[in-house]
């Protein structure tokens, strides 16, 4: 998809005076924190297995090339084809042949990230195939031409009222004076709507959220069961997926998935856990006929053994998103590409480079929410932190920021001035503030104030009371 | 696109190298990949069989399966029936066509219209035979094959799993190695399902409703198939 993610600003302003979708938003700032911890409390061994899950990937990626190459074999060996893509243009090309040989006119489609991220849909369209999301949020977001704004919950942004407008509107062979007033009602149109689909699709797309090497399975988890149905009723089976999606053994991806779900929403298991392994057997009585796997880098090769290496354990839970206070606030269309939250704000640079991205490791406030709750312990804040260095460094910083940091660094290099200044400001603020105890304006900090009241300064600096407390002999607290 | 895969890998081993960590053998690694391990297994699976039934049935019903135990085998046409009738659906069932389930007495109960064979999209209700039970989460291990069509677990809008005491394994792991014993290491159906409770969905609002486009319904017949379950 075409970014936006150099215009974060003005995507931030609108989002937070989209009433519609600060509304949806609010569903986000709830539900999701407080099934993980339930889900994490319940299982003892959690946190352990947060260890072992972090451990798996970084022995995995240690011989990365190995493990390929071993999974790549075991995919041929049971009749499957693994296609090699350096970049999403390859990959989309190469999907367009495998449809094109298959005749294909009807293509459906379980949710996949790799897909958005080499904007499959639009390069399939463009081809002549008619492509079906059946993912109920994916398939909500293609009915309004819209990006997810969620790794796992795509059409978060939207409320029911919206759907059942879009619904209205695309489903027009349905009776006018039909109910869609219930999440249930919308559900179940959905599932009239896309069943013809599955039996009408010649290819089937899926993702995969491993893949792996003792036995050349791709696996999928879904909650809705559409995944498999796209994957068990075509002809054709096409997994699109990335290089750091391999483990070595059926153990380690059952290892992993202990975390996941309980990670993503809280959920034991997620309700489908699909292993695939190359086409339908010679007796089988359902299944694709051919199996393909596109594999792709795009940029991964690159992250790996440098400072983002840490980045590809990533399994795309999308906890760091439901904990993130900068996402609560402005939601995924913000952050103007395929992934958002803490986790895009890392990644996002690493595959579309930090002139377009720069902005996003900047929209954290370094609360670490994101990397207490990631499964896969990635230091997040940590590599936002490196690209706010190579930003720095390559002077892509706003003009603003550059003078306000120069600004800092002159008062911190001389202690005593910095110490007489901050303490000349704060009397000064709570001199003026003293009569409301807030301010609602202030020059420069306009970011602040346009949106909740700025609370008066007691009148003394933290290092004033600091070096106080410490000649009174008291511990500070 | 073999320049392309060349292309990968190079990229790949040159980053590997350049981050200066010791890396295993290739012996090493086929020893890793050919002889797996369990890591950590939770100490919910690691109980004794009717500790296994007993978390293995609350997980399921936990996760809005339904489940009933049955004493026999020979019990579960009945159960169906019984089944269809309390949930008011269509007296119809496709059967997994394999001896197992097919050669149950279904003449008994007369009403119910039987098929078999893989799933057509009509289809209201499946009997399938399940390969496993999981009790840490209440999970059905299900795989592919000329008696067991993958269409059976996801097109009926309501699903009937029958499930042997003898079949409920504490943890994944016990389940990956039964797989290997029956399929032989490294080898594999060209699916394998597993199944926690029925289709669901929260993409409106962030409000689970059942049913989203797998089955509505997940039922479970647990039965007894020896002394000690």
């Amino acid at each position: 998809m075409e970014s936006t993610a150099h215009a974060f600003k003005d995507n931030v302003t609108t989002a937070l005076h989209d009433a519609n979708l600060q509304q949806a938003l609010g569903k986000v700032r709830q539900g999701f924190i407080v099934k993980r911890r339930e889900a994490a409390d319940r299982l003892p061994e959690f946190e352990a297995l947060r260890d072992q899950a972090r451990d798996i990937k970084n022995h995995t990626l240690a011989h990365l090339d190995f493990y390929l190459e071993a999974y790549e074999k075991k995919v041929t060996e049971q009749g499957g084809q693994v296609h090699w893509a350096a970049t999403a243009e390859e990959a989309r090309d190469k999907i367009v042949d495998i449809c094109r040989a298959a005749d294909a006119k009807v293509v459906t489609k379980g949710k996949s990230m790799i897909a958005e991220e080499i904007a499959l849909n639009a390069h399939l369209e463009e081809a002549g195939l008619d492509v079906v999301e059946t993912d109920l949020g994916e398939y909500i977001i293609q009915l309004r031409h819209e990006p997810p704004s969620h790794i796992i919950a795509p059409a978060v942004h939207v409320t029911k009222k919206q759907v059942e407008a879009d619904f209205r509107q695309y489903h027009a062979d349905l009776p006018p004076e039909r109910h869609l007033d219930e999440p249930w009602e919308l559900v179940n149109e959905a599932r009239q709507v896309l069943r013809q689909r599955y039996f009408q699709a010649d290819v089937g797309i899926t993702g995969a959220n491993f893949l792996v090497a003792e036995t050349g399975s791709s696996i999928i988890v879904t909650n809705e069961g559409n995944g498999d149905l796209t994957q068990i009723l075509p002809k054709v089976h096409i997994v699109i997926t990335s290089i750091e999606k391999v483990v070595p053994n059926l153990d380690d991806a059952m290892a992993i998935l202990r975390v996941l779900a309980r990670s993503a929403t809280g959920q034991e298991f997620s309700t489908y856990t699909t292993l695939s392994t190359g086409p339908k057997r010679a007796e089988d009585l359902d299944g694709p006929e051919a199996y393909h796997v596109i594999l792709l880098d795009n940029g991964r090769s690159g992250m790996l053994g440098g400072d983002f290496a840490d980045m590809l354990r990533c399994i795309r839970c999308g906890a760091c998103i439901n904990h993130c206070p900068v996402y609560h606030a402005v939601g995924g269309h913000a952050y103007g590409w395929v992934y958002p939250g803490p986790m895009g704000s890392v990644l996002t640079p690493n595959l579309i480079g930090v002139e377009e991205a720069g902005h996003l490791p900047n929209a954290s406030t370094f609360c670490g929410r994101c990397e207490s709750v990631c499964p896969m312990r990635i230091p997040l804040p940590k590599m936002m932190r490196h690209w706010r260095e190579r930003e720095f460094e390559r002077h892509l910083s706003p003009k603003a920021v550059r003078w306000g940091l120069s600004l800092w660094a002159f008062f911190a290099r001389r202690p005593r001035l910095y110490g007489w200044a901050t303490g000349m400001a704060m009397s000064l603020m709570a001199a003026v503030g003293r009569k409301n105890g807030f301010f609602e304006r202030l020059p420069l900090a306009g970011g602040w104030t346009d949106h909740r009241a700025f609370p008066t300064p007691q009148g003394r600096t933290f290092r004033a009371q600091w070096a106080a407390r410490q000649r009174q002999g008291e511990e500070p607290s | 696109m073999s320049a392309s895969r060349e292309h990968v890998l190079n990229a790949v081993r040159a980053s590997i190298r350049q981050s200066g960590k010791p890396t295993l053998s290739p012996e090493q690694l086929t020893e890793r990949l050919e002889r797996p391990r369990p890591g950590l297994v939770p100490q919910r699976g690691q109980l004794d069989l009717a500790g296994r039934l007993d978390l293995f049935e609350s997980w399921a019903k936990a996760l809005s399966a339904t489940l009933v135990r049955l004493d026999d085998l020979a019990h579960v046409p009945r159960a169906v029936a019984d089944y269809l009738r309390q949930e008011n659906l269509p007296a119809q069932v496709r059967l997994a066509p394999t001896p197992e389930i097919e050669g149950l007495d279904w003449q008994s109960q007369s009403l119910v219209e039987i098929a078999r064979g893989r799933a057509q999209i009509d289809d209201t209700t499946s009997v399938t035979p399940a390969f496993a039970g999981i009790a840490e989460t209440g999970t059905l291990m299900m795989l592919s094959g000329p008696q067991t069509p993958t269409t059976l677990n996801f097109v009926p809008e309501n699903h009937i799993v029958v499930l042997k005491a003898s079949q409920v394994v504490g943890s994944y792991e016990e389940a990956l190695a039964h797989l290997r014993q029956v399929h032989g290491q490294g080898r594999m159906p060209r699916t394998v399902n597993y199944i926690t409770g029925p289709s669901r969905t929260a993409d409106i609002e962030q409000t689970i409703q059942l049913g989203a486009h797998g089955p509505r319904r997940l039922h479970i017949l647990l039965v007894k198939d020896s002394a000690d379950a």
